[in-house]
């Protein structure tokens, strides 16, 4: 029963390099525990990111062991084989320093999917009744929860491949304002999802909905856009 | 890819679904049967049906597989989108050209 | 690319969107030499007929197998395509398609036993 664990790290930004660690094993460990204890005890010039330890903020998602995952929900016994570990920033984001990674491309992309919501009514409105059992709320409150962590994004190859390409979760965000009855933008959105680099990019690999940590379907969402895009667009209501 | 690039491949898809059947089931007949050129064309020349079935296929893949050879150029190849617009249309113009003269080859009396 | 190869690429339906691309190249390199070899039936039909002996080679049988495991694979993983996108969800997806990898596979070995 090996007592130490061999933890690869990526060091500087993109023409970084692997620099490799030995941290004590310990029972329950998570990889941030992992890796806040290089940063404490070996190296404290490591930077990563991270905010609730507990799994409900999304910040410190990296890459172990080629997957994009939550870090402090992934417990080492579960992918560390043979002692072995190795921790990179996330994927399809540019490198500010080590495991942090610039996310904001991941929001500007949401901005261009028009991913916010327009309202059509003021404060000074009554509030809109909203009844939770139509198909098209179930369908938004089935993609909400998205805490946009880019863990999608990360492990989609469509946006490795395609620069364009709006990515799984900003398609998400923009599939739940669709169905949202109170929501005054869809033509624009419509339009601005149906263009190169839209819902029509993904080749359903379903990397996003595998990976999730939300159990989120963007999948499945963005299926719903390509018919609902499709529709618009054969009526006239949108153009390309 | 756009929604209107979508809809002509995913529409020449469906058509296909069926006539790619057929044509799995016309092979397995040919081989079993171990058909010449001569047994095949007998079949073949003058043929209406034969000659709107195989029209309409080469028609719908020419459509079909240059809108998918411009996705993998786009995502896999550096070229601009002018030159992959460009490869895709000259690829589905060869495949209509050299389709329709083959399908013209075996059912012209 | 930082990392190495991801694990995710493990997965059956990654493969089958794979399977599906590279059928579809395959085939998109093939179509073109056969509409060219049907086309000799312009020339005569002796042409065409000395064709199809030179077809008859275990080479080229061999080559006409793949193809037909390719065309099977890449109608199959459309299907896929097309039930995700024009139908509601439904689970078990990867079962579905190690069984359309499987459907292909059979498909090839049948035409494999007809021709050799």
């Amino acid at each position: 029963m090996t007592t130490e664990l061999s933890v690869s790290l990526w060091r500087g930004a993109r023409n970084g390099r692997y620099e490799t660690y030995r941290v004590p094993l310990r029972s329950s460990q998570t990889v941030l525990d992992v890796v806040t204890f290089v940063q404490r005890h070996i190296d404290p010039t490591l930077s990563y990111r991270f905010a609730c330890r507990v799994g409900v903020c999304g910040s410190c998602a990296m890459t172990v062991n080629g997957k994009p995952r939550w870090t402090c929900r992934t417990h080492v016994a579960k992918v560390a084989g043979g002692g072995r570990l190795e921790i990179g920033p996330l994927a399809n984001l540019p490198v500010i320093k080590d495991l942090a990674t610039d996310m904001q491309p991941f929001f500007e992309k949401w901005q261009q999917a028009k991913s916010a919501f327009a309202p059509t009514k003021t404060r000074h409105d009554a509030i809109a009744r909203i009844r939770p059992d139509t198909p098209a709320r179930k369908a938004a409150d089935a993609a909400i929860e998205c805490i946009n962590c880019g863990v999608c994004y990360a492990a989609c190859d469509t946006v490795r491949w395609n620069a364009d390409y709006l990515g799984p979760a900003a398609l998400t965000r923009a599939w739940t304002l669709v169905n949202d009855e109170r929501d005054g933008g869809n033509i624009a959105r419509l339009e601005a999802i149906a263009g190169a680099g839209g819902c029509h990019a993904c080749h359903s690999h379903q990397s996003c909905q595998e990976l999730c940590p939300q159990a989120l379907n963007p999948t499945a969402a963005i299926a719903g856009l390509k018919r609902r895009t499709a529709a618009a667009y054969l009526k006239g209501e949108i153009k390309v | 890819m756009n929604v209107r690039l979508y809809l002509w491949q995913r529409a020449t898809a469906a058509v296909m679904a069926p006539l790619v059947v057929v044509h799995i089931a016309v092979i397995f007949y040919a081989t079993r049967h171990g058909m010449s050129a001569a047994d095949i064309l007998s079949r073949t020349r003058g043929s209406i049906a034969w000659a709107a079935f195989y029209g309409l296929f080469v028609s719908a893949v020419s459509i079909h597989a240059s809108i998918g050879v411009r996705n993998v150029l786009s995502e896999w190849t550096p070229l601009n989108e002018r030159r992959v617009d460009a490869c895709a249309v000259f690829f589905g113009l060869v495949l209509a050209v050299l389709g329709l003269r083959a399908v013209a080859a075996v059912v012209l009396p | 690319m930082i990392g190495r190869a991801a694990k995710h690429r493990d997965s059956a339906l990654w493969i089958a969107a794979m399977v599906h691309r590279v059928s579809g190249l395959a085939l998109a390199i093939f179509l073109p030499l056969h509409f060219l070899a049907l086309g000799l039936a312009l020339e005569s039909e002796a042409r065409l007929e000395s064709f199809l002996r030179w077809s008859d080679q275990p080479l080229v049988k061999a080559a006409e197998i793949a193809f037909v495991f390719l065309f099977t694979a890449h109608l199959l993983g459309g299907l896929r395509i097309l039930v995700i996108e024009n139908f509601d969800w439904r689970d078990g997806q990867k079962q579905l398609a190690t069984l359309a990898a499987a459907l292909s596979a059979i498909v090839a070995f049948a035409f494999l036993v007809r021709v050799f």
